[in-house]
């Protein structure tokens, strides 16, 4: 358990080494901590680990560890790529970037491993300091922005998520005493005596004030402004392992509330945010000229289905969900950095200018079509999988409206996500040349030393870019999070299928 | 309010009383920071607001016999009454938006004008919204075993008015104090309903709550580099 911390703690300490260094042991913490977390799978699949009276790993806690150890190891790589070469920003900001990319992940392990809810809070509030902080390092006006947009908005409804724990706090204290701690196992077990009032107040607050963190939609406007302007890596967890880091403190007030309250109250209110976001995020992927904000959008759609799986209840959905968190955090992690290397290359987000990705990126190009595909849910990869079986999971369990909202609400996203991103890569740019010497008169076209020369023009026209990946380093990764994808898809190991079932009862309450 | 209590509660006593006095006390600094047109009076009504949760705290260690919270209030008085406003003050004075140099006053100025709305109309939304979290928590029949219930509909009130200040303001002080006096109403909550809350937790929010600050101002520093004055009315570019 322990090891799971401290790796991060060494890569913190060690951050007053050379960049180099920094790289180095960035990465191998990435991977260290993935590899623990996978070490941990089969041992949560079967009990609750506990240690230090703080710390307690179950079989949901696992499922998030595993969603950021992985984004952690697999974006540990993409930096080096992303980072190296400066262009032209001081060694101060990658230095800043690495140490602020292990701190963040730092939180959002921590956060899962928390036995208190008081903890968790902290935790997240934590994240949320430091993600500000990886916003604003960008220093250009819009990261200022939405810097500061993000740290006022996440600050308030976590302010509001505190009232929740304060209110948690006071249920327990009615059956537990004054002098209990807010432990989470404590409170789940004094669950069926607890005041309701009290208790759907607190779920309610805590939807609320953690759904501002998991971008559910009357609150979820800091989202796309912090994701579109957050140097790529930082997007990339941002979306894959943030949101879902809050939706797991949605999960835990979910579980005490369903043992309080009975299932109805939790999920109806679950249904309702999940089915405003996802609606919400399908209309905004239309028509959107920023390649991060479309992603972004795509994000508020899938934490709206997560919320909905929840709120169908079935079995089958809260397996979906589960499984949903790992495979969006590998595709989401997938597309934002397949983003990063169309931004690299062409030096722009505007969707409309980038044009015949595929031509230019031989690598990149189609893995970036397969990250979307797998966003939309294309048969091969584990979205498909897991909203199959939260739309199976909700027609079982009699939510029939939703359902349908839900299968019609992902395809219209597709469709938008599609639409833009094939018009990137498929459309042909116009052929070198056309466009290159009017603007950087010396270059003769086809001569690939020039072109070569020319990308390193900063108001370069974005058809001179000469075909060819910027950084190999960020590749691997994203082939790695495809192979990912295709492995849940396809075939999940034993293991987690076996995490996915104690999960499922705890969830429901039916565990032993 | 204490007649309004008495009608709830069969005997009021002094402390019931003196809680819903120092509650009231709180909800009005709120109210005065809609008023201020300086800087450096919102801060002062700040710690004001702080001061008046740290006596409440001793209050209730003396009353209740819970010796944990002599010294959160010793913290909170410490950090919400001490170190936030130096933090803020210094960074006015970095700044150049209080005190110092008469050429940069203008931060004055600046947020005097960053209503969005009058301070007639934004105090009467005030009152609606706060009389609106009153009536509610009232009606939710939640009990305290320390302190009379009124004092949880106000530190409520107090809650609903601070989003209004976010939200009416148009400078980053303004929104960075609203923040810190949301925070304040949450704590008011929290000696109400949790008094017992073990010292390590309120500690961990405390502490939370400085590393929050240092990020505030961290970002309200860029803001200005970048937009040369405290208005977030020009940070528009990001929509859609």
């Amino acid at each position: 358990m322990l090891l799971l911390t401290l790796p991060l703690a060494a890569a913190l300490a060690s951050l007053r080494v050379p960049l180099w260094g920094a790289r180095a042991i960035t990465v191998a913490s990435g991977a260290a901590s993935f590899a623990l977390a996978l070490a941990l799978v089969p041992t949560a699949a079967h009990r609750d680990v506990a240690c230090l009276r703080f710390l307690r790993v179950d079989a949901v806690s696992a499922v998030f560890l595993l969603a950021t150890g992985f984004l952690y190891a697999v974006v540990a790589v993409y930096s080096v790529g992303y980072l190296s070469g400066g262009h032209g920003r001081p060694p101060r900001y990658e230095r800043r970037v690495w140490a602020g990319l292990n701190l963040f992940v730092w939180a959002m392990l921590a956060a899962p491993m928390m036995s208190n809810l008081a903890l968790l809070w902290v935790a997240i509030e934590v994240t949320t300091v430091i993600s500000a902080l990886l916003v604003a390092v960008e220093d250009t006006d819009g990261a200022a922005e939405a810097a500061w947009k993000y740290v006022l908005l996440a600050s308030g409804g976590l302010c509001l998520a505190l009232l929740a724990v304060i209110f948690a706090y006071y249920a327990g204290a009615q059956v537990l005493g004054q002098s209990y701690d807010l432990g989470f196992t404590q409170l789940l077990h004094a669950a069926p005596r607890l005041p309701h009032t009290a208790v759907e107040l607190a779920f309610v607050l805590a939807v609320l004030g953690f759904g501002t963190k998991m971008g559910l939609v009357p609150v979820h406007t800091w989202l796309p402004d912090a994701h579109s302007e957050a140097p790529t890596p930082v997007s990339a967890l941002l979306s894959g392992s943030l949101l879902a880091v809050s939706f797991y403190a949605i999960l835990r007030f979910y579980q005490v509330t369903q043992a309080a309250v009975g299932p109805a109250f939790p999920r109806n209110v679950l249904l309702v945010f999940g089915v405003a976001s996802l609606l919400l995020a399908m209309l905004y992927l239309f028509g959107q000229r920023d390649l991060k904000r479309l992603l972004a959008y795509s994000s508020v759609e899938h934490m709206g289905i997560l919320a909905i799986g929840v709120g169908f209840g079935a079995p089958a959905a809260l397996a979906g969900v589960l499984l949903h968190v790992l495979a969006h955090a590998a595709a989401k992690g997938n597309a934002f950095l397949g983003a990063g290397v169309f931004v690299r290359k062409l030096g722009t987000k505007r969707i409309s200018a980038i044009r015949g990705g595929l031509d230019l990126l031989p690598w990149s190009g189609p893995l970036f079509l397969v990250a979307i595909f797998a966003l939309g849910a294309m048969p091969p990869f584990g979205l498909f999988r897991s909203e199959f079986e939260i739309v199976a999971g909700g027609l079982g369990s009699g939510g029939y409206a939703a359902a349908a909202i839900l299968v019609v609400a992902v395809t219209v996203a597709f469709l938008g996500l599609a639409s833009s991103v094939t018009r990137m890569l498929m459309l042909p740019g116009t052929p070198p040349g056309d466009g290159a010497p009017d603007r950087v008169p010396s270059l003769v076209a086809g001569s690939a030393d020039q072109a070569r020369a020319a990308t390193a023009v900063a108001s370069r026209p974005a058809r001179a870019v000469a075909r060819g990946e910027p950084s190999g380093w960020m590749v691997l990764p994203v082939v790695i999070g495809a192979l990912a994808l295709l492995v849940l898809g396809v075939h999940p190991p034993a293991e987690l299928t076996e995490l996915f079932g104690r999960a499922v009862a705890l969830l429901r309450g039916t565990a032993s | 309010m204490s007649q309004l209590l008495a009608a709830t509660v069969a005997a009021p006593s002094a402390l019931s009383g003196g809680a819903n006095v120092i509650a009231v006390g709180v909800l009005l600094a709120e109210f005065g920071m809609f008023r201020q047109a300086l800087l450096r009076d919102q801060v002062r009504l700040y710690i004001a607001q702080s001061v008046l949760i740290s006596a409440l705290a001793v209050v209730v260690a003396a009353t209740r016999h819970l010796p944990d919270l002599y010294a959160l209030a010793a913290l909170s008085f410490a950090l919400k009454v001490v170190v936030v406003p130096f933090v803020l003050r210094r960074l006015l004075r970095g700044i150049g938006a209080i005190g110092g140099d008469p050429r940069w006053s203008t931060g004055d100025t600046d947020i005097a004008g960053s209503h969005t709305l009058g301070v007639a109309s934004t105090v009467l939304l005030a009152i609606g919204v706060a009389a609106f979290g009153f009536f509610t928590v009232a009606a939710l029949g939640i009990r305290s075993p320390v302190l009379p219930v009124t004092a949880l509909s106000v530190s409520v009130a107090v809650i609903l008015v601070a989003f209004v200040l976010m939200i009416v303001r148009r400078d980053v002080i303004s929104q960075a104090i609203g923040f810190l006096s949301l925070e304040n109403g949450v704590s008011l909550t929290a000696l109400v309903v949790a008094a017992g809350l073990p010292l390590i937790l309120e500690i961990a929010f405390l502490f939370d709550l400085l590393v929050a600050v240092a990020v505030f101002g961290l970002l309200i520093r860029v803001h200005h580099g970048r937009a040369e004055s405290m208005s977030t009315a020009d940070l528009t570019s990001l929509r859609g």
